[in-house]
């Protein structure tokens, strides 16, 4: 049987490439895909005519393209789509059931990042306004108008977003969906096990009306990645430390790697505990905790044995199910590798002293298990007698978490940078020094999950700030 | 004539060949040290067992590399070439002591025959070459510049030294060599703007590179002579269809080494998805894709390592296993015997190798 070959899209124009990847099921390794690989000089040579592309998007006004993203969003959702350039299409059922068996992910999860993605692309102007901060629409287009009575003026930082993607949440991509909207043409590498989530959507803006030549969708090499991160003057990555570090201090690339995520309860409220573990378990647990949004440590002034021996009974016992089971929690890995490393740098880490694995008593088995034709980590919660441990601050691609005893007064100091923080308090004083910290990207005051966010609040990076920049202007009357 | 009938024309004048070299270096009156030495040494008299190709593939064993770097060029001498002071030419990328090769006339009657290969609507007599890539202690340099006059025609020189290039990618010093690469190109586009070219011998990412900065075509490039590196098919049908605009560059592609000369290609296009196929200089020079272990060449279309057998009097090296591996391809009635097809250092497959900008 044929399998769709998913060209390389250059400037919108398909390209079939004479090297090609497969992309595998992972319990399988049956192809259900062929990606045409492009060298890094095609990627060069499209982005001298990238004016092209910014051309084709400025014809259109925000309002236009907000109307586009809305409608791409619903065909995302609930259309049929082509896959590549031989005639096949691709049915949301069809999408979702793929991508689970080449990331993993089980069909729960990939349809709620599926709804995910449609309530961004459907709530544009919503995003807009938050990344905007109230900004007219006709601001955008017009490039200079007022706001608040003083005037203000705009322009591009860049006439392309790169974007080098992962392979591991397709909800990922709901970062880049407002740059359309911004008139700013996307140059993408996408991850290599998953190509699925961003050509769909780049279907969904064509066929939605948006301009094909918005669009540059490369798999590629390393060289091709390395290049749209230096060229196209703004860029997002995603990746682990090492990455974030590497492009650490600068301003045209944009890291997305690990969230440190964490939940603080205040010593005002520790002794509820019991009232929060759904709030803990959820944060841990939700996505496969493989988010950066996912909590990867609980930090309490008291309790820490006892919340951990708690949320070790919660998550200890789960089992991998099968990918269509509505009750699934773990995902596979689609690199066993990577299953076989995090389990063993757990072991090694577990080694030195002042950790406990409070999920091993309730787990029943080991860690890492094959199960359902796949490779998964079951959940893992360390009790750690400090921050100074190893295992205090870490972060994983499965649901991991440390709970951790800091006195209320060091939290803030012990925690270092964070993506999102659920403070459990209603302690003015503590409340203020949590708005007043400068090492919290997202704060939720209350049991709020970590893993809710704010469409029309950007948690990690604003969107327009990256792609726009603004300037003092005066015009003769 | 029929392809198998040149074929094999083809194969009987290798095999007279065979025969003429092994007794040039075989026979006292015109063999080199290390030769005469070396046959001493055997069981067996290549002056009495070998009378073709056949026989040579047979009872020679693999050239050493390391007698090209630890032995003094000396012993490399045929005895009539005896006080003629000879040209030193070094391998490529290679860092400490690199492999020596010898030679007098050799790069000249080479490149002579390829001139021949290429035409004038792309390669213009009477104008001029520019050489961007390895100068330096390779016979390159000088091949090209020999290439260039053989068609009436001078050459400018712009140097990379390959081994900085590959010592700054190992090193992981990426922003240097791209630092590096953008110095060489921007002495290359001075000349261009300053100068009339018509014809380019570079590498293809130096070739990349300056089309990048440059309209080539609008700069009068109307042929491009590239080597150096892995091409695959959609390398080098990017570089066709993109780097030199579809045909209004002519775009010849090449293989060889300071060990063998330079080997001519098949013409590629979407007819044959741009897969090239390289034709070593038989018979000064035959290229064969084996399997090592059983020294047979491997079937037609599949993969093997390349191996090359150097036959002039200047030098004779037998069954030089290269660090190439390579698809063998069917003769083809302008180079009736085995082609090597799609050349890749040997492993790339398995582990990453390092090409950079050269």
């Amino acid at each position: 049987m044929s399998i769709p070959h998913i060209p390389c899209l250059r400037l919108g124009q398909p390209y079939r490439s004479f090297n090609e990847s497969e992309v595998k099921d992972y319990r399988t390794g049956t192809a259900k895909a062929t990606l045409s690989q492009v060298n890094a000089g095609i990627i060069r040579r499209d982005l001298m005519n990238i004016g092209k592309a910014r051309e084709a998007l400025l014809k259109f006004s925000t309002r236009e393209l907000i109307e586009i993203s809305a409608k791409a969003g619903e065909l995302f959702l609930n259309t049929d789509l082509p896959l590549g350039g031989d005639g096949y299409l691709q049915s949301p059922q069809d999408y979702m059931e793929t991508l689970s068996s080449t990331s993993g992910l089980p069909h729960v999860m990939v349809r709620r990042n599926m709804e995910k993605i449609n309530y961004a692309l459907t709530h544009v102007e919503l995003i807009l306004n938050g990344l905007t901060r109230g900004i007219d629409l006709s601001v955008l287009d017009d490039g200079f108008g007022e706001q608040s009575g003083s005037p203000v003026c705009f322009y591009p930082t860049t006439e392309a977003l790169g974007l080098v993607m992962p392979s591991n949440s397709p909800a990922v991509n709901s970062l880049w969906l407002p740059s359309i909207a911004l008139k700013i043409p996307i140059i993408m590498k996408p991850g290599r096990e998953e190509p699925w989530t961003p050509y769909r959507l780049i279907q969904s803006f064509i066929a939605a009306g948006c301009p094909r030549e918005a669009f540059g969708f490369y798999p590629t090499d390393h060289e091709g990645g390395g290049d749209i991160l230096r060229l196209c003057g703004r860029a997002l990555i995603f990746g682990d430390k090492s990455t974030t570090d590497l492009y650490a201090g600068n301003p045209g690339v944009q890291v997305h790697g690990p969230g440190f995520s964490k939940i603080l309860i205040g010593e005002d409220e520790i002794e509820n505990w019991p009232d929060f573990l759904d709030v803990m378990v959820s944060s841990i647990s939700d996505n496969g905790g493989r988010s950066c949004v996912n909590a990867s440590a609980v930090i309490v002034p008291k309790y820490a044995h006892e919340i951990s021996e708690a949320l070790g009974r919660r998550l200890g016992p789960v089992m991998p199910l099968p990918a269509d089971d509505p009750n699934a929690i773990l995902s596979g890995f689609a690199n066993p590798k990577m299953g076989h490393w995090i389990d063993s740098t757990l072991e090694t880490d577990l080694l030195e002293k002042g950790a406990v694995d409070a999920t091993k008593p309730f787990r029943k088995g080991s860690r890492l298990v094959e199960a359902q034709g796949g490779t998964y980590l079951r959940p893992t919660i360390v009790h750690c007698d400090s921050m100074n441990h190893i295992l205090a601050n870490r972060e994983f691609l499965c649901p991991y978490a440390s709970v951790v005893e800091v006195p209320q007064a060091e939290m803030l100091s012990s925690i270092g940078p964070t993506l999102v923080v659920t403070a459990i308090t209603k302690n003015e004083a503590f409340k203020k020094q949590l708005l007043g910290a400068s090492n919290i990207e997202r704060l939720n005051i209350g049991p709020i999950s970590t893993m809710k966010i704010s469409w029309d609040q950007p948690h990690e990076g604003n969107m327009f700030e990256f792609l726009y920049k603004r300037r003092s202007i005066g015009m003769a009357a | 004539m029929s392809i198998d009938a040149q074929v094999q024309k083809a194969a009987e004048k290798l095999d007279h060949h065979v025969a003429d070299i092994i007794k040039w270096h075989f026979s006292p009156d015109t063999g080199s040290p290390f030769w005469l030495d070396w046959a001493k040494k055997q069981t067996w008299s290549p002056l009495d067992e070998i009378s073709n190709f056949s026989d040579l593939c047979e009872k020679f064993p693999n050239f050493q590399d390391e007698w090209l770097r630890d032995l003094p060029n000396e012993v490399w001498v045929p005895k009539p070439y005896a006080g003629r002071p000879f040209n030193i030419f070094e391998t490529g990328g290679t860092t400490g002591m690199p492999k020596q090769r010898i030679g007098w006339d050799d790069f000249r009657i080479d490149y002579t025959a390829f001139s021949e290969t290429l035409d004038d609507e792309h390669f213009p007599r009477n104008h001029f070459w520019m050489m961007v890539g390895p100068t330096g202690p390779r016979r390159l340099r000088l091949a090209i510049e020999h290439l260039a006059n053989d068609r009436g025609c001078s050459c400018y020189f712009v140097d990379l030294d390959p081994r900085w290039v590959k010592r700054l990618l190992a090193n992981k010093q990426f922003d240097q060599a791209r630092a590096y690469m953008d110095h060489v190109v921007e002495q290359a586009l001075t000349i261009l703007k300053h100068r009339s070219v018509s014809a380019l011998f570079t590498t293809p990412k130096l070739l990349e590179a300056l089309a990048e900065r440059k309209d080539l075509v609008k700069a009068g490039i109307k042929g491009v002579f590239c080597g150096g590196t892995t091409m695959d098919k959609q390398y080098a049908r990017f570089l066709v269809e993109e780097v030199c605009e579809g045909g209004k560059i002519g775009f010849v592609p090449t293989y060889g080494n300071t060990l063998m000369g330079l080997a001519r290609h098949h013409p590629i296009g979407p007819e044959n998805d741009f897969s090239i196929a390289y034709y070593a200089p038989q018979p000064r020079a035959v290229l064969r894709v084996i399997n090592p272990s059983t020294n047979q060449n491997v079937p037609y279309d599949s993969w093997g390592r390349v191996e090359l057998t150097t036959l002039t009097k200047e030098f004779f090296m037998p069954r030089f296993l290269e660090r190439d591996e390579a698809l063998r391809r069917k003769p083809w009635a302008e180079a009736p015997w085995d082609g090597v097809a799609e050349v890749r250092p040997f492993g790339a497959m398995e582990k990453n190798i390092v090409e950079g900008v050269y």
